[in-house]
């Protein structure tokens, strides 16, 4: 695979490396007991310990712990019996304690992998460095006054992972694909709502460009990105800006950007004078974080099947292809939808592939037309196998089928009960078929005389007609054969 | 001036001897009469009618019912206003009340105001807090006496029998200096024995609460009041809190006391060396086996400690930003200057320079060579503890390295400040338990104190060496 952009003068090689705060999905905070609710009234999720009164203590959420416990295992890392909170120490407006709580030398989860899986059938590793928890700051509010900033606190103090990968990624697309198994497994695992607009999932983005074969390059950091269009944007442009200035004979200056969504551009944050020393110490308010190996071995019992392991088993079950198995298996409600609808009907696992079709494609265009998510879906999985029934069983054609579906859709009627109200059973009758075509062939005389002078195209003009006589309902297999045997005569 | 004690009082209530309000009368009275002392930062005596007239209305038993008791001002309490000696919390009206303070409430105690201290209990005098000096009760007419610090207002109020005991804070002495230049008793128990929950922070690994009381007895009450496990503090300690009071038991025979050489420090006064030498006499003739041990990282107690504790403050201190809550400059034209200001007015200079020696401790290329080696110090240091307790069962040692000072010597030497806590720093790296009686007095006939340091939650053991020398002082 080629994965070298042109610059002017040279091919260049992405290297990009992904720091994702995925927000714990988890009742009350990290280290207080307030609501963690997305779109509450501004600072009515506050406790006396998020807003940092004096006197207050962090006490650890044992929940949150086991959160990122799971992620872990889910990441095929390691997990740390040891690990310590820090503090990350910083002044800003919203960040009410003046630091920060997370973890820094000793993160509760180290060294671990994911697989992204490309349409060709090949796959990829990337590797993790660590994840760790951490507080979230609250929210500087800049819009609501002209002279005056305001803080919403609630989101201060709910717990993140960050999940931080080696930089081996080289494209947008694998950027895009790795972000998305990521959000993919923590939705498996229910350890966050995977909800990127509601920023429950954002990604920093660390990128490079080198020759191909080169060290690394220096590296800039694009902060706060929050859906996977925009993270490719902010690679491409952020990349493109890279060569520019290095083709031109300049160097890259390590630098924290801001990526404008409306401009496409990145900008950079401050500049070197104004970096942070964050002055990590281990915090005393809390002891080290230790978690038995038996503790490990009880969450790790707890956990539900995984994509991997979900797309592993259908390739094996169903003989599908790598690719289609993970169309699949990546988001869990594709999975259990499909699940659903297989076993709904004991003929159907023969028709795994079909089954595949008719949910990515066909179900999926329209529930996308409509809005609709596949959890909303008015089809449930138990009609959608009750209609691949109706195909393969031939009793009506793929095309009505189509149909069928946009009926079932709007109505909520089963396949059934439309196919029976409409009559829309495919005709295999002979006979029936035989007569149809008779009429055809007599209402065009001057075609069967092309076509009997060698324009064999025409066959397909002729089967158009006979459907259309038959309103689509011909078996097609049928119609071609005795269409092809009368012409002849 | 003869005081009454805490355990008398509790009977002459029980008997109806006095009533609660007579007997808080008899406190507001002396407060009034001392207030030159600036023992308090907030005082109102409609406050405490208040307390009695509530307690009066109320049936229920209680251990320490009506008993006035003062409280540092950096305990959090939602009926009196909370400041930690600062400007930047000078306004600050807690709605919500410290772990101690709610137990001694639920007891039935009374509050008579809240004491002075160093600002956010940074210093050893008394003298760096916004709300003035607390003058020692102790000192002669136109020599006023530094009353020790941080906590220097309980224990000059106790000093001035203006409460029946106080709470205090003790991080690196603030509670046993203090009680050694008032002549007081003084109690700092196990780190993790007292909740901190509510207590403003100072440096959180050594910040533990303690009682100054008029004597052991007394403290071994108060003491049992306040201890006890809070699941709001990830460092409070699951520890089964024996009744002290009950079990007070002053026959040590056959117990072995630790004397540590490295104690002996050039430069001692000779009264200091002669009440350690008394107290060591009295415990040999009480059948105590005398035991010179060695803790040999003693002399990088101080640095160690000036290195952790300004470190943790620095971080600690971040929240007073003049953005939630207290003082906030009216020179803002930016977030930064807003902080700045707000700060620099603020913060007075004590508070200040630990913020910035714990800022550069911290610092990226600093914190190798000053936190982390100060941290793997102060685990040699609780080691050279372990060792010791493993041939005695406790150690005895002065408390401080003079009697109270004049209160404006030390002023504008932080170091020889600094060299006040000598004694009782060790103590606070390793976490131990540790007391301070009045032993002896010094050639101006000021009290001298005597130190009594046990193992990790044996404050049983400390009370009874205490209250043995006390008795045989007596």
């Amino acid at each position: 695979m080629n994965n070298l952009i042109k610059g002017e003068k040279y091919d260049w090689e992405m290297v990009i490396g992904l720091e994702i705060h995925a927000q714990v999905k988890s009742n009350s905070k990290l280290f207080s007991s307030s609501s963690t609710k997305f779109g509450s009234s501004p600072n009515s999720q506050v406790s006396l310990v998020d807003a940092a009164m004096p006197g207050m203590l962090p006490v650890i959420n044992k929940y949150c712990v086991e959160q990122a416990v799971k992620t872990g295992v889910g990441l095929n890392a390691k997990i740390n019996n040891y690990s310590v909170f820090d503090r990350k120490n910083y002044f800003y407006a919203d960040l009410p304690q003046g630091y920060q709580i997370s973890q820094y030398k000793y993160p509760i989860v180290g060294e671990g992998k994911v697989t992204i899986d490309f349409k060709d059938g090949t796959s990829k590793d990337i590797r993790i460095v660590r994840l760790h928890l951490e507080q979230d700051a609250g929210k500087s509010l800049h819009d609501q006054n002209p002279s005056k900033t305001y803080v919403d606190l609630n989101r201060s103090g709910v717990a993140l992972m960050e999940i931080v990968s080696e930089p081996d990624i080289r494209t947008p697309d694998e950027a895009g694909m790795y972000i998305s198994k990521i959000r993919s497994i923590l939705m498996y695992l229910d350890t966050c709502d995977g909800n990127m607009q509601e920023g429950s999932l954002r990604a920093d983005v660390n990128i490079s460009v080198r020759k191909p074969g080169d060290e690394y390059g220096t590296r800039c950091e694009i902060k706060n990105l929050n859906s996977i269009k925009f993270i490719k944007q902010a690679i491409n442009y952020e990349a493109k800006r890279q060569i520019e200035i290095l083709e031109s004979g300049g160097s890259i200056e390590q630098n924290t950007m801001l990526f404008n969504t409306s401009t496409g551009k990145t900008r950079p944050m401050r500049n070197k004078e104004e970096a942070h020393d964050y002055r990590y110490f281990p915090d005393p308010d809390l002891l080290p974080l230790e978690i038995s190996q038996e503790e490990i071995v009880k969450i790790k019992s707890s956990i539900p099947e995984l994509p991997d392991e979900l797309k592993n088993k259908f390739i094996e079950i169903y003989r599908l292809s790598n690719y289609d198995a993970s169309v699949l298996t990546a988001e869990k409600q594709t999975s259990d939808y499909f699940n659903k609808t297989i076993n709904s009907d004991s003929e159907l696992k023969k028709y795994a592939k079909i089954v595949v079709n008719w949910i990515t494609s066909e179900l999926f265009s329209l529930l996308n037309k409509n809005n609709l998510d596949l959890n909303n879906s008015p089809v449930s999985p138990e009609n959608l196998g009750q209609l691949i029934k109706l195909i393969s069983t031939n009793e009506i054609s793929g095309k009505i089928a189509k149909d069928v579906l946009e009926d079932m859709f709007s109505s909520g009627k089963t396949a059934r009960q439309i196919v029976d109200e409409k009559g829309l059973q495919q005709v295999t009758d002979q006979g029936e078929i035989e007569k149809v075509i008779d009429e055809v062939i007599a209402e065009n005389p001057k075609m069967v005389e092309q076509y009997l002078a060698g324009k064999d195209k025409l066959l397909g003009f002729f089967v158009g007609q006979a459907m259309k006589l038959t309103k689509g309902k011909a078996n097609p297999k049928i119609l071609n054969e005795l269409l092809i045997n009368k012409l002849k005569k | 001036m003869s005081k009454s004690s805490l355990k008398q009082t509790l009977k002459d209530l029980d008997t109806k001897k006095i009533s609660i309000r007579e007997l808080n009368q008899d406190y507001l009275k002396r407060i009034k009469e001392n207030e030159n002392l600036n023992v308090f930062i907030y005082f109102s005596e409609e406050n405490v009618l208040k307390q009695i007239d509530n307690l009066e209305n109320d049936n229920s038993a209680k251990k320490l019912k009506g008993i006035p008791i003062a409280i540092k001002d950096l305990f959090c309490t939602k009926s009196m206003p909370t400041t930690a000696a600062s400007k930047i919390l000078e306004n600050f009206h807690p709605t919500y009340e410290s772990f101690i303070t709610q137990k001694l409430l639920d007891e039935g105690s009374i509050f008579v105001g809240k004491t002075n201290l160093d600002e956010f209990a940074m210093g050893s005098a008394t003298n760096t807090s916004f709300f003035g000096n607390t003058i020692n009760p102790l000192s002669k007419e136109n020599e006023p006496l530094a009353p020790g610090g941080s906590s220097g207002g309980s224990a000059a109020a106790v000093a001035a029998d203006l409460c029946l005991g106080a709470t205090g804070t003790d991080t690196g002495g603030s509670i046993r200096q203090p009680a050694s230049f008032c002549g007081v008793v003084g109690i700092k128990p196990t780190y993790g024995l007292c909740s901190r929950w509510g207590i403003a922070a100072f440096a959180s690994s050594l910040d533990q609460a303690g009682i100054f009381s008029h004597n052991v007895e007394d403290a071994s009450i108060l003491l049992q009041s306040i201890a006890g496990f809070d699941q709001r503090d990830s460092t409070s300690a699951k520890v089964d809190i024996p009744n002290y009071f009950e079990n007070l038991d002053d026959d040590l025979n056959g117990k072995t006391v630790g004397i540590p050489k490295e104690y002996s420090i050039d430069g001692t006064p000779m009264e200091i060396s002669q009440i350690w030498e008394d107290a060591i006499k009295v415990l040999e003739k009480k059948g105590v086996k005398i035991k010179n041990i060695s803790l040999p990282h003693t002399k990088y107690a101080l640095p160690t400690y000036y290195i952790i504790a300004p470190a943790e403050a620095s971080s600690n201190l971040a929240r007073y930003d003049g953005v939630k809550y207290g003082f906030r400059s009216d020179e803002i034209d930016s977030l930064d200057e807003m902080y700045e200001n707000t700060r620099a007015q603020g913060f007075g200079r004590e508070v200040k320079r630990r913020i910035l020696i714990g800022t550069y401790v911290l610092s990226a290329g600093y914190y190798d060579a000053y936190y982390l080696k100060a941290q793997k110090v102060r685990k040699l240091i609780a080691n050279d503890f372990n060792n010791a307790f493993k041939e005695c069962d406790f150690i005895v040692t002065p408390t401080a390295p003079s009697a109270a000072f004049p209160l404006n010597e030390k002023q504008n030497d932080p170091i020889k400040m600094y060299l006040n806590d000598v004694f009782t720093v060790p103590a606070s790296l390793a976490g131990l338990p540790g007391i301070s009686i009045p032993f002896g007095k010094d050639k101006n006939n000021l009290p001298l104190g005597i130190q009594i340091l046990g193992k990790h939650f044996d404050e049983q053991q400390v009370f009874n060496a205490a209250v043995s020398l006390e008795r045989s002082y007596e």
